[in-house]
């Protein structure tokens, strides 16, 4: 077992939101918009795809070290072992028996032909790829599918025993449609699974490694940059935005200086020139990288903690701006009248009453921080080279646009999950600031 | 009688569940003033809106008819009724500063009104905008025009929406509530003049108000509203000397009457707050260094003494100061000058830790009982707060039992203390806000409008309450109001204020019945009596 | 007023300064100049001598701060501070670290930037403002309810798609308009056609959504009732009322990113190989070349608090609530 900086902080982060989901349960004025939440078809969905992100994301988060290379994996490569290690030389396309570009072929009776050459793992069990590749894949799917829904079905049955029948309560649409996604994501990805055995269905990339495999790794890097930025700038703009709000002055002034620094400098340079300090330093001290996933795991930890310095600054003038409104409400007036501390009054009644500012933020932030790990990558200030990230796919997509014909499926894959990550955590959001924000709640 | 100029037959206004308005009936007749009169959430309003088809889209309005001079308004699709509102009926709002547009200055917002109901030059139409800001009374009216809504007092403000709604030369002028925001000087003003152009123009008044007193004064027929439903509609003379119905009559007793001071008698007892030279002024700020170059001087040297058990009325308009006073006792606002002796201890004197707990025997209630909850809080942790924070050594159960007993006296349920705020009415939480002040045990309650946000027969309610708790406990009261009615109910002695100064003190019986300063008498003038004749 | 804006300017000065302690603590501390040789010059095999030459040729051989070596005020101006950093309140940028006279670089290109963000911005928000209009207008509909997925689905596409995607189409399939590069004067049109187009879609979910909460704040407002009681029609509401009001937050929203309208659109301008200041910084940071990403952050912090300060006085312009003391 080896825990990477990254893995650390995401179980944390789990814990965390595990932790606070239960309390916010047994709060009755979060139940409101939790039931909120609950009932509305779209959030539900969006929901239950995220999660099964966040699944995948999480499996790619145990790391250890593998009995056999030495090398540290983690569970998820553990699982696709078979795509790891079904590497072709160059590109080809999605379930293409052959390769992308032509080469010498030799045939075993000493002939040459310049052609294009069977691939060594894709559709190799079949003898003459033009007749039968599509029955083949066709039945395959069938059969994936079919092993899919079982196995979807056996977990539902799973799930139905646990609860029990005790609790009759009729199913409302919400809960429905989740199940139903539920249900179409397992035996979608499971007949996927099972095709990739006999065929890239995603293709390959430059240098023959498939792109499903890609793709599934750079989910876990969309997800550590979309929540552990938040993470990093939380305590920073909950502390400096309530404390500006609350004391005024000085303080105010101090805070309101800094945030101002900081926002004065462009966010992209910012990142820029941090990015470009830490290769600086790691270039010069490669002792303390013991390997390739150690040191690229820093760069990414890096890239959040300097997102989330360049990006706490809107939080923190909404919550100061905020607890301004707060702190002049006659219940605060009426706990310092009533000789209650100061501190105490932060955290009892400014504190739970700017809490929704900061829920909701942390949603919304998230798709837009998934966006930008691909154009901050796309510019080299991103992610490591060497780490699986949209960005890096993207990066490349933009040579195979240029060739002729055009390798468009790495991009297309990027394309794919990227945008059902993030439209999908985009309507949870909007869910979310319906449900918490006092001013849309009333409007139903 | 003549046919109505508005008949409204079976109307009912529903939003999803929620039926607001439960199938109403009433007309009004050309010339008349016609007053519904209701308390909060009775629907008033929303009849109003309704009629003009002002409602948001979530409303469902259904009605046999809504007839304007026989024609029914119901069958007129939206893009010809669009004419009819502001040339046919006109309507002023209860808030003019929310109600008039900021960006845009007086004389547009009115011009607009007659550009859109009325093809003339545009020169005749700057005159017409005159003659409507003369007709309203406001001075200097070529100068006003060219004034943005922020630039004018509330009472002007009001005038402002008055001449809009006059500049279609209406048959029908809809008053929603519009002097509740005023204060009761601008209000008899505005009053008045509404009168005085009725008479003019001739036309109708449809004044909708909580404010019987008010409304005596000015309609000729009233409707009663409850829950959505007229409950009595009676012509003003016949309906104040003997309303028939029991809401009607519930409404008229809960009346806080000025007169009530006269059974007030005078008994010694020994001060318990005595403020001396108090100020408390804003620096304003100037200039490139941001000198101080002057002070609004919100509290100027004010001097009085409260006696133990006794409640002294701080009375005064809003701006007065009288709420900075409030809270400047507390030490919730920096005071700037004046000693202040409490309980015979000068708590200027006092380190800061001995002042937090000398404090705790001052306690405070809210005006607005909505925003003095904490939301997020159990009713039992909002009222114990104070013991947990001033005497810590009080253990859980001893605490939960305080809170119980306190519950009692302010006479609320046991259960109310596993409950959230959120699941009580207005006049329930000023309930609980007078037990969290009554949990430290306090000697002196400052209470900053305590009933201003409520219902008459709610104020009434926590009005007798008070009174109750002064008897039991032997507690002072300093009441910030500009209700005289309400002085008149609860006050031993009062003190009137003006522009942060104390124009005039005394008894509540020789202030209120003979007062010397011309400011309270102008004062006294201006609040509406109920008119029985 | 004028006395703000002095007041304005005078708290730009220890804001800059900041700033610029903040990008020398990050350009020379973190890092020493030792390293950042080490790495312009190749890792391996570096001789202590080359270090030293490279140092000296770019003016990184002073010490940072102070010069015990010198005497008077010498011992300040013969440093790195002094050198790289007050440099830049005189808006003398030096010389990159590859030779190249920044300021003049800068001036050249900030004109092909302004030609490629200017457009985007106007174009942008009149289409913004139409979409969010009629969303508003035609609210509570179907009309309204699939523009806001439209808006949805446009916001959850990265703006590499959009540009990649529109390359690929209008440049190479349909043949419509060149992929990339830049021409001087008019010419530049058929250059810059697309990207403004692209910048304006990918743009157009999150803008057009973010007006309309501002058009509906406005709209639940009671002069807006007002206006509807006077006779008004919904349409007549919408354009004198409504629009004129929420104007107010979007122009002042504007007027502050319009100095940094000059520091271009980083990828914009790197994938339609436009000469400008965005795709100048995106080389200098690939190239590493330090001293030209430290005169563009310090750029940029001068625009922003320029926008500031615009934004302020603009308030007073539009809005007459508004009065600087």
């Amino acid at each position: 077992m080896v825990i990477l900086w990254t893995d650390g902080l995401i179980f944390t982060l789990v814990l965390a939101i595990a932790i606070s989901v239960g309390m916010m349960l047994r709060k009755p004025h979060f139940k409101r918009p939790l039931a909120k939440i609950t009932q509305s078809k779209t959030s539900m969905v969006s929901l239950v795809i995220l999660l099964c992100f966040a699944g995948v994301g999480l499996l790619d988060s145990v790391h250890y070290k593998d009995s056999r290379t030495g090398e540290i994996i983690s569970l998820l490569d553990h699982v696709a072992k078979p795509l790891t290690e079904q590497t072709e030389r160059t590109y080809s396309a999605p379930f293409s028996a052959y390769l992308y570009s032509k080469e010498m072929i030799i045939h075993d009776d000493g002939r040459e032909k310049w052609d294009y050459p069977r691939l060594k793992y894709g559709a190799a069990h079949l003898d003459n790829p033009a007749q039968q590749k599509w029955p083949d894949i066709l039945s395959k799917a069938a059969i994936g599918l079919g092993k899919g829904v079982l196995l979807a079905l056996l977990l539902y049955l799973v799930f139905w025993m646990i609860r029990g029948r005790k609790s009759a309560e009729p199913y409302r649409p919400a809960s429905k449609a989740a199940l139903l996604t539920l249900f179409a994501i397992i035996s979608l990805f499971y007949m996927l699974a099972y095709l990739s055995h006999w065929y890239h269905v995603l293709g390959t990339d430059k240098v023959g490694e498939d792109v499903f495999y890609q793709t599934l790794k750079s989910i876990r890097t969309g997800l550590v940059i979309g929540t552990l930025t938040t993470l990093m700038m939380l305590p920073l703009a909950i502390g400096f935005g309530i404390m500006a709000g609350f004391f005024r002055g000085w303080v105010d002034d101090v805070i309101q200086f800094i945030y101002t620094t900081l926002n004065s400098i462009p966010g992209v340079l910012l990142i820029a020139a941090s990015i470009l300090m830490v290769q600086v330093y790691m270039a010069n001290h490669p002792e303390q990288f013991a390997s390739v996933l150690i040191r690229a795991d820093m760069r990414l930890l890096f890239l959040c903690l300097i997102l989330g310095v360049t990006s706490w600054t809107g939080l923190c003038r909404m919550l100061r701006a905020e607890t301004l409104k707060v702190r002049e409400m006659e219940f605060v007036q009426a706990a310092e009248s009533l000789g209650v501390t100061r501190p105490t009054i932060l955290i009892r009644h400014i504190l739970p009453n700017v809490m929704h500012i900061v829920l909701i933020s942390v949603v919304l932030d998230f798709s837009s921080l998934v966006l930008a790990e691909a154009v901050l990558s796309y510019i080299n200030i991103g992610v490591d080279p060497t780490t699986y990230s949209w960005g890096n796919m993207i990066n490349g997509a933009r040579l195979e646009m240029a060739r002729d014909p055009v390798v468009w499926w790495p991009l297309s894959a990027a394309f794919l999950f990227m945008f059902t990550l993030v439209l999908a955590a985009n309507l949870f959001a909007d869910t979310v600031r319906n449900a918490f924000d006092p001013r849309r709640a009333e409007h139903g | 009688m003549a046919e109505p100029l508005l008949q409204v037959k079976n109307l009912s206004v529903s939003f999803q569940q929620d039926t607001v308005v439960d199938a109403i009936d009433f007309d009004i007749y050309g010339g008349e003033s016609f007053a519904l009169v209701g308390e909060s959430g009775s629907g008033k309003s929303i009849t109003a809106l309704s009629v003009l088809r002002l409602l948001p889209n979530n409303a469902n309005i259904q009605a046999d008819s809504i007839a304007l001079k026989g024609q029914n308004m119901l069958t007129i699709p939206e893009i010809d009724f669009c004419r009819w509102r502001g040339r046919r009926i006109g309507l002023i709002f209860q808030d003019p500063m929310s109600s008039l547009n900021p960006v845009m200055t007086i004389g547009a917002q009115i011009a607009e009104v007659i550009r859109l109901h009325f093809t003339l030059k545009p020169a005749d139409i700057e005159q017409r905008v005159l003659e409507l800001l003369q007709q309203v009374e406001i001075p200097a009216p070529e100068r006003r025009m060219q004034e943005y809504p922020h630039q004018l007092s509330g009472g002007l403000r009001q005038r402002v929406m008055i001449a809009i709604a006059l500049a279609g030369r209406p048959e029908l002028l809809i008053a929603d509530e519009p002097t509740t925001a005023l204060d009761v000087t601008i209000q008899a003003q505005v009053l008045a003049l509404l009168k005085k152009i009725q008479q003019q123009t001739g036309m109708a008044l449809w004044l909708i108000s909580h404010d019987l007193a008010l409304v005596s004064n000015m309609a000729d027929r009233i409707a009663v509203m409850e829950k959505g439903v007229i409950v009595e509609t009676a012509p003003s003379t016949a309906f104040f000397k003997q309303p028939k119905h029991p809401y009607s009559r519930k409404l008229l007793a809960a009346l806080p009457d000025i007169r009530h001071c006269l059974g007030k008698t005078a008994t010694p007892s020994t001060p318990l707050l005595q403020v001396n030279d108090f100020k408390v002024w804003y620096p304003i700020h100037k200039g490139l260094f941001k000198r101080v170059v002057d002070h609004v001087r919100a509290v100027d040297g004010v001097s009085f003494s409260l006696h133990q058990g006794k409640t002294l009325a701080l009375v005064g308009e809003s701006g007065c100061g009288k709420t900075t006073l409030g809270k400047a006792l507390l030490n919730l606002v920096p005071a700037t000058g004046g000693r202040v002796w409490f309980d015979g201890v000068d708590l200027g004197q006092l380190s800061d830790e001995a002042l937090r707990r000398k404090r705790a025997e001052i306690q405070m209630i809210f005006q607005d009982p909505f925003a003095a909850m904490n939301p997020r809080m159990l009713i039992a942790d909002i009222i114990a707060e104070g013991l947990q924070a001033l005497r810590p050594e009080i253990s859980a159960e001893q605490r939960r039992q305080k809170v119980l007993h306190l519950l009692e006296q302010v006479e609320l349920p046991a259960s109310s203390a596993i409950r959230y705020p959120h699941e009580f009415s207005g006049g329930q939480r000023q309930r609980i806000c007078i037990a969290r002040a009554l949990a430290v045990s306090p000697k002196l309650i400052i209470c900053d409008e305590p009933t201003s946000a409520l219902d008459v027969s709610v104020q009434a309610q926590i009005l007798r309450l008070l009174q109750d708790l002064q008897q039991q406990q032997r507690l002072s009261y300093l009441f910030i109001t500009h209700d005289l009615a309400v002085v008149g109910e609860i006050a031993d002695e009062v003190a009137v204020i003006y522009q942060g100064k104390i124009v005039e003190m005394g008894a509540a019986r020789q202030v209120l019945t003979a007062p010397q300063h011309p400011y309270t008498q102008t004062l006294l003038k201006a609040v509406p009596e109920l008119k029985v004749t | 007023m004028i006395q703000y804006i002095i007041r304005r300017v005078a708290y730009a000065i220890p804001l800059l300064l900041a700033v610029n302690i903040l990008t020398f603590i990050l350009f020379f501390v973190v890092n020493s100049p030792d390293d950042m040789a080490r790495m312009q010059l190749g890792q391996k095999h570096v001789t202590e001598q080359a270090i030293n030459n490279w140092k000296h040729q770019h003016g990184y051989d002073l010490p940072l701060l102070w010069n015990a070596e010198k005497s008077g005020l010498e011992k300040l101006r013969q440093t790195i501070f002094y050198q790289k950093s007050i440099g830049l309140f005189l808006f003398d940028f030096g010389i990159s670290d590859s030779g190249r006279n920044i300021g003049h670089d800068i001036s050249e290109r900030m004109w092909p930037s302004l030609a490629l963000a200017l457009p985007s911005l106007i174009v942008g928000l009149l289409v913004n403002i139409t979409v969010a209009l009629m969303m508003v207008l035609f609210r509570n509909s179907y009309l309204e309810f699939g523009t806001i997925v439209l808006c949805v689905i446009l916001m959850s596409i990265s703006s590499l798609f959009y540009i990649i995607g529109g390359q690929f189409v209008f440049g190479k399939l349909l043949k419509l308009v060149p992929i990339s590069g830049y021409d001087s004067g008019l010419s530049a049109i058929k250059f810059l056609l697309l990207p403004i187009i692209i910048s304006v879609i990918s743009g157009l979910g999150s803008g057009a959504r973010w007006y309309r909460t501002l058009f509906l704040e406005e709209v639940e407002k009671d002069y807006v009732r007002t206006a509807r009681a006077k006779g008004l029609s919904e349409v007549q509401v919408l354009f004198r009322h409504v629009l004129r009001n929420a104007m107010i937050p979007i122009l002042t929203g504007v007027v502050v990113v319009l100095p940094l309208l000059f520091m271009g659109s980083l990828i914009m301008e790197s994938f339609f190989s436009i000469p400008g200041l965005g795709s100048y910084t995106i080389d200098a940071i690939n190239r590493q070349d330090f001293a030209i990403v430290r005169s563009m952050v310090f750029l940029g912090s001068v625009l922003y608090i320029l926008g500031l300060l615009m934004t302020d006085i603009s308030y007073t312009l539009v809005d007459p609530r508004v009065r600087l003391s």
